[in-house]
């Protein structure tokens, strides 16, 4: 069956030979325009004029749009209606949108942006997580607090309190590929090709742009060149000012950020602080924890309640803890607004209990690996789950087996032992060591998102066209929903062509998130072809006088009792019998309730399991460092197909040990990005990946009825990368008596700190 | 101007281009080839990498910060030129195809014609070939054991083109030292472009006019490196990637420092004249001349003066060049036994220095009897620690003996907190380097690249 087959990504040869196209890659119409915008300079204030005559008199330049060119909705915002494509009076942030240049070239309109002149009546900006803390500045009207258990008891009664807290910093998505929209005037409405994770959010902006119904849109979005929640909201800003200006100049519009402006302008991962008190008692058992979760959102709303909420429900991580508070505050800043980043919220969640379990291993002295292990939830099969902190029972829990296996396969003891051996005989170079496991709650969590639709045509040759919900960013989606449609009708995948994510044939679809994507498209495709194959069974049992649950589809062909015929020659009498062979599929996951604001309920249908060890090591000198080992295992349930799920975790992984290393964003004291490109903003580079690099997949499969029994893959290895930096963590501890209290991102700097700290040097 | 080239194994021929037109731009906007891909417009990402063949061979070079003129006369082959006219893929495809070595894809154009290249020059040091290519997707991984089993195939011979002949003459540029002298002498308010790795961005980022420019590559004798005496002498048209290569055996520090600067693309483009003449103070090459104790030659028209390198920095932006001079060439020892080079940044390959430090101490029975220390990052320019230096000589070359220059460094710095480090790390970390440099020369293991797990 074509799956569980490691199949090559569906675009393979068209990447490497450059022919796959991207949104700026189309060939456009004669005539088409290019925008740019011009951005604002300060972070805070209120616009009293504009000067935009040098940019109307610059080369090539065709019109320059203010807010008060837009004809309807000024918004591009994803929920709240916050965020105006352009500013109308309030600046919120430096780098916010203040005029929309379009020109002949792309070149013309970045060079004529440069011209304009804003008058802003300067406020103080609001930058800093503390500050906002104190001007009260955020959205929703308080912190978010979610209780099990009592912990305040748990801490009054404990032994022993452990307090401490970790900065995390941001994360530029950095996709390859830009920004980018194209708006084509159509007779009655706009055709849109966007670089999108969200073509339906895309159509329901431009609409609102343009005061036309969500049916006089068509959004269509063939591959992204990266997106990784990037692409989620982003692009509004892009297909809307594009399809404003096509609709103000009749010509087809064109826009994608040049680097800099797109790091300027777009929203990147949460960055903030997460505090802590953990409760141990005799045993050195933890039996309460209280979070204060900080959360620098930015200037507008954007996912950021969703985004929080997903970094409170990964606050406990794989640890049954009696009782957890989490208190989590979404705090509104004159920045860039923050946004969707491939796990969520879930990986600052995450990093929190991660650090705590660190810190109190530290302080008893036991190792970490047992630490976790004795506090784990019990596992799938145990007759009491264990219960989350929002009341869900973990049912297939595997990580005590999963990771064990890993500690034999890595050879955790060993490893520890000699890098205990090496720190006692070098000085500068020390080495640190750290097992961390993932569990990760797959479903979007806000339930009404969890649906997909798909549309399958098989044509009389027997080829079959098939288009789904979802979108392409580079993770394999359209090649694993293929290989389901040949399965289904029991043919190889070179016979199914995948076709560009396109509003006018699947509407009201989900942004292609939460790792959701084949979970949810490969069901609803899945029902499709069931639909059309049953039909054919149906016709095929009428001719040979048996019954359709005989017909079987398998290897090209179609067999009938005791005859056989080609799958081609199957749907040809179908055709000639005049049945339909196009149908519709749709799918909704079962079992999630959610209610956020109590925080109780079942938000996810299952979760997804992995653990990494990661070997570092650290120059004590400049703190400098580098990932020398990574062993992962990880739960895909059953692969959908093997090298794709590897290709996730492998990047996944080293993305997320970026996030938490070298990639530092820095803002300046005016509220200025100052790292805004590659240049300055520091990726993992090819040598950056670990040298020995072992990744291998859990052999189970989920305990629920995905599709083939197979589990979501696209955000959980991202938190692998806690293992690198807790890695790092054990390094610095290695260089004195006291907890080093590692910030992240590790850079040298941080690294240098946490090694004097350990050593109790003043800092 | 007019500028000839073959692409993808055509002649190509154009007139009246605009000087400061990128290659990138034209074979995008111009000739519908959107293989290659701009994903950062300033030569950071790679995503633009096509291959440049000509005289001295063939390299993979970034398209977003290369200009036609650089061109003329040379042989360019994109991402579409890579797979043989048949459409069979080239090894480096196939084997991205086969490990699965592209996800999103919008980098592998960049990474397929950087591993062409690299099967053309026989290299397998493929994290040092692929610094230059950013990829979010893969973690690397794929795209490594994808070049490692590239390596094992038989290089094809499509990719190899003959020279176009019968171009002429490079447009606007001078062929001769002695001519750029010339003309540089009546248009001292021209720009001179070497390999355009920092101009490029000039035009690219700050899209400034560039209304006279001057392109150096056709100076073939400022493209030698020549032994006189004990010192060699190098032209200011010399390459980074030659001088990493020439210098490996008899500078094997500055050679190494040299892996690490910018990227295996940049390296390809970039000269020393114009890192030399740029004046950043965090360029890298610098603070590892002026440590050898590098002599910087100067020509203005038939007149030359030269000075200690570190003389040419005055201040921050402002170098001693008066209109119409420029390097010709900067002159080291011909070997440096006992240079050391340490380059501190975020990441280790293809990243800025946040501090690049260099000592060539010489020690005799135990004591320092001479020391040049100079630091990338530490000031508004490269810049010699003359009180360390005071406080090193005559100094044991002990833990204990070396105490005097570490408090030293206050009195020789002031340096910048910015996006890169704080002062205060910088401090800390330019002592630190005096400290290991003493732990390496004593055999301690103090080398994060050479330690496995």
């Amino acid at each position: 069956m074509s799956v569980t087959k490691p199949l090559p990504h569906d675009s393979a040869r068209l990447h490497v030979t450059g022919a796959a196209r991207y949104v700026d890659d189309l060939p456009v119409p004669a005539g088409t325009l290019h925008l740019a915008f011009g951005m604002s300079g300060v972070a805070h204030g209120r616009i009293v004029a504009m000067e935009l005559d040098a940019v109307r008199a610059a080369p090539g330049v065709v019109a320059v749009l203010t807010a008060a060119d837009l004809p309807f909705a000024n918004d591009v915002s994803p929920v709240a209606h916050d965020e105006p494509l352009l500013a109308a009076d309030a600046v919120q942030y430096l780098g916010q949108p203040l005029f929309l240049v379009v020109a002949e070239t792309h070149l013309a309109a970045r060079k004529a942006a440069r011209l304009g002149r804003a008058e802003i009546a300067a406020d103080p900006p609001l930058l800093e997580i503390d500050a906002a803390l104190a001007a009260d500045s955020r959205f929703e009207s308080g912190p978010i607090t979610w209780q099990k258990g009592d912990t305040a008891r748990a801490l009054a009664s404990a032994d022993r309190v452990i307090e401490g807290s970790i900065a995390f910093g941001g994360q530029e998505h950095f996709y390859l590929e830009g920004q980018a929209a194209l708006a084509l005037p159509a007779e009655d409405g706009m055709v849109i090709h966007s670089s999108t994770q969200h073509p339906t959010e895309i159509q329901h902006k431009v609409a609102e742009a343009l005061g036309l119904p969500m049916n006089a849109v068509q959004v269509v979005m063939r591959r992204m060149g990266g997106g990784f929640g990037g692409k989620e909201s982003q692009g509004n800003a892009l297909a809307v000012a594009c399809a404003v200006a096509a609709r103000a100049t009749g010509k087809p519009c064109k826009m994608r950020y040049d680097r800099d402006d797109d790091m300027m302008i777009t929203g990147k991962r949460h960055d903030g602080r997460i505090d802590y008190r953990v409760a141990l008692d005799g045993t050195g058992r933890i039996t309460g924890v209280d979070f204060r979760q900080l959360m620098r959102c930015g200037w507008a709303q954007d996912l950021s309640l969703a985004v929080a909420d997903r970094a409170m429900l990964h606050a406990d991580n794989a640890y049954d803890i009696p009782a957890m508070r989490i208190e989590n505050h979404r705090l509104k800043t004159n920045t860039q607004s923050a946004t969707a980043f491939r796990g969520f919220g879930g990986p600052q969640g995450m990093l929190g209990i991660e650090r705590v379990m660190d810190h109190v291993a530290h302080a008893t002295g036991r190792d970490p690996v047992e630490l976790r292990r004795a506090q784990f939830y019990p596992e799938m099969g145990s007759q009491s789950p264990g219960i989350t902190p929002y009341g869900m029972p973990v049912e297939d829990f595997i990580l005590g087996a999963l990771v064990d296996r890993l500690s034999d396969s890595a050879d955790y003891a060993g490893r520890r032992k000699a890098v205990a051996d090496w720190n006692a005989a070098h000085r500068t170079l020390k080495k640190g060591l750290a097992l961390t496991p993932v569990k990760f709650g797959i479903s979007f969590t806000l339930t009404h998102l969890n649906q997909a639709g798909a549309l399958v045509h098989v044509y009389q040759d027997g080829s079959i066209h098939l288009n789904h919900g979802g979108t392409e960013m580079g993770q394999g989606l359209h090649r694993k929903v293929a290989q389901v449609a040949a399965a289904a009708f029991g043919v190889e995948p070179d016979r199914v062509r995948i076709t560009a994510t396109d509003t006018g044939k699947v509407p009201n679809t989900s942004a292609t998130a939460a790792s959701s994507g084949a979970d949810l498209n490969g069901m609803a495709v899945k029902a499709a072809c069931d639909t059309i194959r049953d039909r054919i069974a149906e016709l095929l049992a009428q001719e040979h006088q048996s019954e359709p649950r005989r017909v079987h589809f398998a290897g090209g062909k179609v067999f009938v009792g005791d005859a056989e015929i080609s799958f081609a020659e199957a749907v040809d009498r179908a055709w000639r019998a005049r049945v339909s062979l196009s149908a519709t599929g749709f799918y909704a996951t079962p079992k999630i309730t959610w209610d956020r604001l109590k925080g109780q309920g079942r938000p996810f249908y299952y979760f997804a399991y992995g653990a990494a060890l990661t070997e570092v090591a650290v120059d004590t000198l400049t703190g400098e460092n580098r990932i020398l080992a990574a062993h992962i295992l990880h739960d895909c349930g059953q692969s959908l197909n093997p090298a794709l799920d590897i290709g996730q975790i492998e990047g996944g992984y080293v993305q997320g040990a970026g996030w938490l290393t070298t990639e530092e964003l820095v803002w300046d004291d005016t509220g200025r990005l100052r790292t805004h490109a590659p240049s300055t903003y520091k990726i993992p580079a090819c040598s950056d990946r670990p040298r020995v690099f072992e990744v291998a997949l859990w052999d189970g499969e989920n305990r629920e009825e995905t599709i083939y029994r197979s589990k979501a893959v696209g955000e959980p290895p991202f938190m692998l990368g806690i293992s690198a930096f807790l890695a790092l963590s054990d390094a610095c501890a290695a260089c004195g008596p006291n907890y080093p209290a590692l910030d992240a991102p590790a850079t040298p700097e941080r690294v240098l700190a946490a090694i004097r700290r350990a050593r109790g040097e003043a800092e | 101007m007019d500028v000839t080239f073959l692409l993808n194994g055509e002649r190509v021929e154009l007139r009246g281009v605009d000087p400061t037109t990128t290659a990138l731009d034209w074979l995008r906007e111009r000739r519908g080839l959107t293989g290659t891909k701009e994903g950062c417009n300033e030569g950071d990402c790679g995503a633009c990498t096509v291959m440049l063949r000509d005289e001295g061979g063939v390299r993979a070079v970034n398209a977003c910060i290369l200009f036609l003129p650089q061109l003329h006369g040379k042989a360019l082959r994109t991402v579409e030129g890579i797979a043989a006219p048949d459409g069979a893929l080239h090894p480096v495809q196939q084997a991205m195809v086969d490990h699965h070595g592209s996800q999103c894809g919008f980098c592998t154009p960049g990474f397929v014609v950087s591993m062409a290249v690299a099967r053309e020059q026989g290299r397998r040091d493929h994290d040092d070939v692929l610094a230059g290519n950013l990829c979010r997707c893969t973690g690397y991984a794929p795209i490594v054991k994808a070049a490692e089993a590239a390596a094992e195939a038989p290089a094809p011979g499509w990719v190899v083109d003959a020279l176009p002949e019968g171009c002429g003459p490079a447009p606007v540029a001078p062929d001769s030292a002695d001519a750029l002298a010339a003309w540089y002498l009546d248009n001292p308010d021209a720009t001179l472009i070497a390999g355009a790795t920092d101009v490029g961005l000039w035009v690219t980022k700050q899209l400034r006019a560039l209304p006279k420019v001057a392109f150096l590559h056709a100076c073939a004798d400022l493209q030698r490196i020549d032994r006189q005496g004990d010192r060699l002498r190098i032209g200011a048209g010399v390459t980074v990637a030659r001088l990493r290569a020439d210098l490996a055996e008899s500078h094997p520090a500055f050679a190494e420092l040299l892996r690490r600067f910018a990227s295996e693309q940049v390296r390809a483009a970039a000269t020393i004249g114009g890192n030399i003449a740029n004046g950043s103070p965090i360029g890298d090459a610098p603070p590892a001349l002026i440590a050898m104790g590098a002599t910087l030659h100067l020509r203005r028209g038939d007149e030359r003066r030269e000075m200690p390198l570190e003389d040419f920095f005055l201040d921050y932006g402002r170098q001693d060049r008066r209109p119409g001079e420029f390097v010709e060439a900067v002159t080291i020892p011909a070997a440096a036994p006992n240079l050391t080079c340490h380059k501190l940044s975020k990441r280790f390959d293809q990243d800025i220095s946040a501090v690049c430090g260099c000592f060539d101490i010489a020690v005799a029975e135990g004591a320092v009897i001479a020391a040049r220390v100079a630091f990338g990052g530490m000031a508004g320019v490269p810049k010699r620690a003359a009180a360390v230096e005071a406080a090193l000589v005559g100094a044991p070359f002990t833990e204990d003996g070396i105490a005097p220059a570490l408090a030293a460094f206050d009195r020789d710095f002031t340096p910048l907190t910015d996006m890169r480090a704080s002062a205060a790390y910088r401090l800390a970390a330019a002592r630190a380097m005096l400290v290991r440099t003493l732990r390496a020369r004593a055999g301690e293991t103090v080398n994060l690249l050479e330690i496995g797990p």
